[in-house]
């Protein structure tokens, strides 16, 4: 039997079946997209991980000053950039459009400071001679690897910084509501979250003594 | 649609889980500077963002007011994976054992 000759209600059931997960799958599917990122980002820390054991001459580069410091201050943006962007989408939620849009647009500012901050620092390491294959302190692998898995958390969080800005545009203008505001805020909490994990492993337990 | 999901948390929660992150992270930067060997720093240090992960997953991300399917949906699966990709520390050590001194 064809699919155009089936009665009514074999679509109909289709169609108007729930949700297995009662979220909008727009919210589903963001969730799928978090967990296929998060295996993406322990895969590269896990390879670091097996680089890192394997090289007896690893680089410990990283002094308190200016580096540690600079991390101290960047993880503070992040994770307050988190708050934010929760405030925002309790405003969403509250139909207070104002408010949403300020605290998102905050949120994206937050993400735009962590970036240049985060430049800051890798222009500091390349003035140092840290490049892609080489360094001045030991293993040649140390650039990749730093460069790799920061640069790509810079670029999840400049995609943010773009997301939520088109977002909060078209929430204001009524293309996108309020839950777009809140499944978004899901991704820059995810961003947050990489980030404890990048800085432990990349940083913290490469700190000059 | 989701409203009913995230109004159990109030705005002070959110702001004491901001808190703890945010202490943790601080904790992270003293357990940096003790003289602890590579190994067990590198436990201290993951179980510390282990901690930090979880309170923004079940806080910030809400997943814990969502049903029960999504959590069994998402946790256990992403938990295999990465249990599974520490196979790869035993070629690491033949890896480090094999190479050649350092010059």
């Amino acid at each position: 039997m064809s699919e155009a000759n089936l009665p009514l209600g074999a679509h109909a059931s289709g169609i108007l079946e729930a949700s297995p997960f009662a979220i909008p799958s727009k919210k589903l599917v963001m969730w799928l997209f978090i967990i296929s990122d998060a295996v993406t980002f322990a895969a590269i820390l896990f390879a670091y991980g097996y680089i890192k054991n394997a090289s007896p001459n690893w680089p410990q580069p990283f002094k308190f000053f200016p580096s540690i410091l600079n991390v101290m201050l960047m993880t503070f943006i992040l994770v307050s950039s988190s708050l934010t962007m929760l405030i925002a989408t309790r405003a969403a939620r509250a139909a207070d459009k104002a408010g949403a849009l300020r605290w998102t647009f905050l949120t994206a500012a937050g993400g735009i400071l962590f970036a240049l901050l985060h430049i800051r620092e890798w222009l500091g390491l390349i003035g140092e001679g840290v490049r892609l294959f080489q360094n001045p302190w030991g293993s040649p692998l140390f650039g990749a690897t730093f460069f790799a898995i920061t640069g790509l958390h810079l670029t999840h969080v400049i995609g943010g910084v773009i997301a939520l800005t088109v977002v909060a545009l078209g929430y204001k203008r009524g293309r996108y509501k309020a839950d777009d505001i809140e499944i978004w805020s899901l991704y820059w909490h995810f961003v947050d979250l990489v980030w404890m994990f990048v800085v432990p492993m990349v940083y913290l337990l490469n700190v000059a003594r | 649609m989701t409203a009913p999901a995230q109004a159990t948390d109030s705005l002070k929660t959110d702001i004491i889980v901001y808190v703890c992150i945010l202490a943790l992270a601080g904790l992270q930067i003293v357990l940096a500077y003790q003289h602890a060997e590579g190994a067990q720093l590198l436990v201290r240090m993951l179980a510390v963002a282990l901690i930090q992960a979880a309170l923004a997953v079940m806080f910030f991300m809400h997943l814990r007011s969502e049903q029960r399917n999504l959590k069994l949906a998402l946790i256990p699966g992403t938990i295999f994976v990465v249990l599974m990709m520490n196979m790869i520390w035993s070629d690491s050590f033949r890896l480090l054992h094999m190479s050649p001194p350092v010059k």
